[in-house]
């Protein structure tokens, strides 16, 4: 038997939620709802009235078992995708979507623990997906999150990692600024370096998390996972999701991962 | 059915004759991976041709930079949909690397695999008659550790995945076997023209 094809489907923009100045959260409800695996993407395809086509791929951040899901887009100034979903997407909407896509950047509940993420701006959302579906499927399961915003309000799904952080048993949060100093004791200023991965690392006690997963722009991953390899996690234990932007600069071992 | 308002920012016409469907031009050059990269050395580096388990030729960084060099001008293509426009390699060709090696391929298959235990399968039709090459040098300059260094395969026809970063062997196998990203949902072949992204695609 043939492998079957991920098919373009529709999929209805049943509501938009803003969570930063620059990201908005689309929630999507696909004419043929499918289930996923958290840490998964979708393509997103767009068709202009002449039959061009702008393709992109966009992490899913809600977890698995919906019948809607809900994508999270930062908007670049110069971005063909991303602007128009800021800029032109409405409720009622429709957009072509295929998925769910990725056998690697995956977490269940089977994979069990602990596990840590380090996420630096829009790279937190299918990271949130892990997160969530952690709560719901397996909240025995160790997870830290290392996560890196530029500012205070362009923390995406700042109110819920913080309640999920103050609430939820075996999850700890290390949240920094990269750009300003932080209103909040619990909330560091400075970019992920070293030393905030080694403390983080330390609430798994002498266990090293059986999985990493690291996502954000290219420079933000090459620098992370160059940090954690140092501090002695193991190299095949680190997945990597490169969402683009600038080119890494390696300086050396010391250096603290690059602004979100 | 167009997407209600999208007009899109369209590629110039000459631009958009390069582009296979669903890709766009990008000047940068991105970086895509599975894990975190790894730092190869060249006094360590080495390059193994085999036949199933039984190694055929090996060369180690000196041995491998004195076979006969190749430079290509192509454009690439990534299946997270970036494309970019006549990108500049230099490395050794398939077809010299298996004259060097001295043999003839025994079977029609092969799997490239890399030193951070990455595998990747591309038919032989696909590597020989100057299709192929195992690069270690882009844009006039040793190939950086993001993009594959020191050496990674480059099949330009194909997706990018399949051109191998951090390359250290290419294998024959009996028939075409699934590597990495093609055991994980990616496409069994990955022809660009096709949009060959996903499995069954
Ligand atoms: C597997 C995967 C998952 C992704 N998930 C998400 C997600 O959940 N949310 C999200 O917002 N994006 C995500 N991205 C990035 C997304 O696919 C697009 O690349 C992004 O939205 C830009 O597209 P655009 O058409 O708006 O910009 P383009 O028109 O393609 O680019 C405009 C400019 O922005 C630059 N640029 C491209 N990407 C970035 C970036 N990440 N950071 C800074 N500059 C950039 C380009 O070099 C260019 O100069 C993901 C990418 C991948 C590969």
């Amino acid at each position: 038997m043939p492998p079957t094809r991920i098919a373009w489907q529709q999929a209805t923009v049943t509501a938009i939620v803003p969570q930063t100045p620059t990201v908005k959260s689309y929630i999507l409800t696909p004419s043929t709802p499918f289930d996923f695996v958290a840490g998964q993407h979708v393509d997103v395809r767009l068709t202009a009235p002449d039959g061009y086509q702008a393709e992109r791929s966009y992490s899913i951040g809600s977890a698995p078992g919906g019948d809607t899901i809900e994508l999270v887009i930062e908007r670049l100034e110069d971005g063909e995708v991303s602007l128009f979903f800021h800029e032109v997407v409405e409720v009622g909407d429709a957009v072509e979507i295929r998925g769910p896509i990725g056998g690697h950047f995956n977490w269940s509940p089977s994979d069990a623990g602990p596990i840590l993420l380090v996420g630096g701006g829009s790279g937190v959302v299918p990271l949130m997906s892990m997160l969530r579906r952690r709560a719901a499927a397996s909240p025995d399961t160790p997870f830290a999150l290392v996560y890196s915003a530029r500012r205070w309000d362009e923390v995406i799904f700042r109110d819920e990692v913080m309640q999920r952080a103050r609430e939820e048993d075996h999850f700890t949060l290390a949240l920094t600024l990269t750009r300003e100093a932080s209103p909040v004791p619990d909330v560091r200023s400075g970019r992920i370096d070293r030393m905030m991965l080694a403390d983080t690392l330390m609430v798994f006690g002498d266990q090293l998390p059986v999985l990493t997963f690291v996502c954000g722009a290219t420079a933000f991953v090459e620098v992370a996972t160059m940090l954690l390899i140092d501090l002695g996690v193991p190299f095949e234990s680190i997945r990597t999701e490169r969402y683009g932007g600038a080119e890494a600069k390696i300086l050396g071992p010391d250096v603290a991962v690059p602004d979100a | 059915m167009a997407t209600r308002g999208f007009f899109g920012r369209r590629p110039s016409a000459d631009d958009a004759a390069r582009l296979p469907p669903g890709q766009y031009k990008t000047e940068d050059f991105p970086v895509l991976s599975a894990g975190p990269t790894p730092r190869v050395q060249t006094d360590t580096w080495s390059f193994t041709l085999k036949h199933g388990p039984r190694p055929l030729a090996s060369w180690d960084w000196q041995a491998f930079n004195a076979l006969p060099k190749t430079s290509v001008m192509r454009d690439i293509h990534c299946v997270t949909k970036w494309s970019k426009f006549d990108t500049k390699w230099e490395g050794v060709s398939i077809d010299d690397l298996l004259a060097a090696a001295g043999v003839e391929a025994p079977t029609g298959f092969l799997l490239a695999h890399s030193f951070d235990g990455y595998s990747t399968n591309v038919p032989l039709a696909d590597l020989v008659d100057g299709k192929a090459m195992v690069a270690t040098a882009y844009d006039g300059r040793p190939i950086t550790a993001d993009h594959g260094g020191p050496a990674r395969l480059l099949v330009p026809h194909l997706y990018f995945w399949k051109s191998a970063k951090w390359v250290n062997g290419l294998q024959f196998t009996e028939r075409d076997e699934p590597g990495f990203w093609e055991l994980r949902g990616y496409h069994i072949y990955g022809d660009p023209w096709r949009e060959q992204r996903f499995t069954g695609d």
